[in-house]
């Protein structure tokens, strides 16, 4: 009985946590939008419109983090064999995926008003849309695998061979010509930004970081429960 | 050039998707959480 109330105390106190971090994550992306919004001065060619960068690249660069973390989940579970390798490479995965969603979505919202059209199969488009169905792949694999073990060591090896598209996105707007923009971060000469845009900029990926960051750990905690489940339900088998 | 409404749109997608992931992955903690609790009192029982 007392085990039970210490269990749910526990459990309580646990998610009081999680809604403060949640709170505190939310007040964090409220302030980077009004920066993004009011804050970071206006750009001279493209008028309000480019206020939409401040989401547009930083999700594009977390979108690759939360890939490299999946790889590196991925590379780990070949060589160890734990799950936990697995659980964080699918977590990463799915961050990866809602994060290169907004990459993908916000994109032609932004390309419309600048270019006159949504979409252009250009190198860096193409390879990002190429990315986002690897990923989507790499998930839709793991629900066709029954067993748990073969599914981790199959989505694994396939994540490995997914991540090799990750370096071409990146290097797409340095090595080859396209219609979207060269590089304004990390750019070479003549490339930048504004200091205040700078810093609005770096803000936003300092928050999308910690957002990446919140939703891996709360999806690793969901993958772990369905690890759990799976063990009591082989223990109710046996019994 | 101001297409406010384009900006607009795309952070309401942005932070729409990111809130709409979180809660499908609240949800699936949620039914997790049930399963768990189900299948402890059933071996509970068993014992």
């Amino acid at each position: 009985m007392s085990g039970c109330a210490l269990a749910d105390l526990s459990g309580g106190s646990v998610l009081k946590k999680r809604i403060l971090v949640a709170a505190v994550v939310v007040a964090l992306m409220g302030f980077a939008a009004y920066a993004a919004l009011f804050i970071a001065p206006t750009e001279s060619k493209m008028g309000t419109v480019q206020r939409i960068f401040y989401l547009h690249a930083p999700s594009g660069m977390v979108a690759l983090l939360s890939f490299f973390v999946c790889f590196v989940g991925n590379l780990a579970y070949v060589f160890k064999r734990q799950p936990k390798w697995d659980w964080l490479g699918v977590s990463a995965a799915e961050v990866g995926m809602a994060f290169c969603t907004v990459l993908i979505l916000t994109g032609p919202i932004w390309a419309h008003p600048v270019w006159g059209i949504w979409w252009t199969w250009d190198a860096r488009l193409t390879l990002t849309f190429v990315l986002w169905l690897l990923y989507t792949s790499y998930l839709l694999l793991r629900t066709l695998v029954e067993d748990p073990d073969r599914r981790a060591l199959v989505s694994a090896i396939y994540g490995i061979f997914a991540f090799l598209d990750v370096p071409l996105v990146y290097g797409s707007i340095r090595w080859w010509r396209t219609q979207h923009p060269q590089p304004v971060i990390m750019g070479g000469a003549g490339s930048g930004l504004e200091p205040t845009m700078r810093k609005v900029f770096w803000f936003w990926v300092l928050n999308l970081v910690i957002l990446m960051i919140f939703l891996i750990r709360e999806r690793y905690a969901l993958e772990a429960m369905r690890g759990e489940v799976q063990f009591l339900e082989r223990e109710a088998e046996a019994a | 050039m101001t297409n406010l409404s384009s900006v607009f749109a795309a952070y309401v997608i942005g932070w729409g998707i990111f809130f709409i992931y979180y809660i499908t992955v609240a949800r699936r903690t949620a039914a997790l959480r049930k399963d768990i609790e189900r299948l402890k009192n059933s071996l509970n029982r068993g014992k």
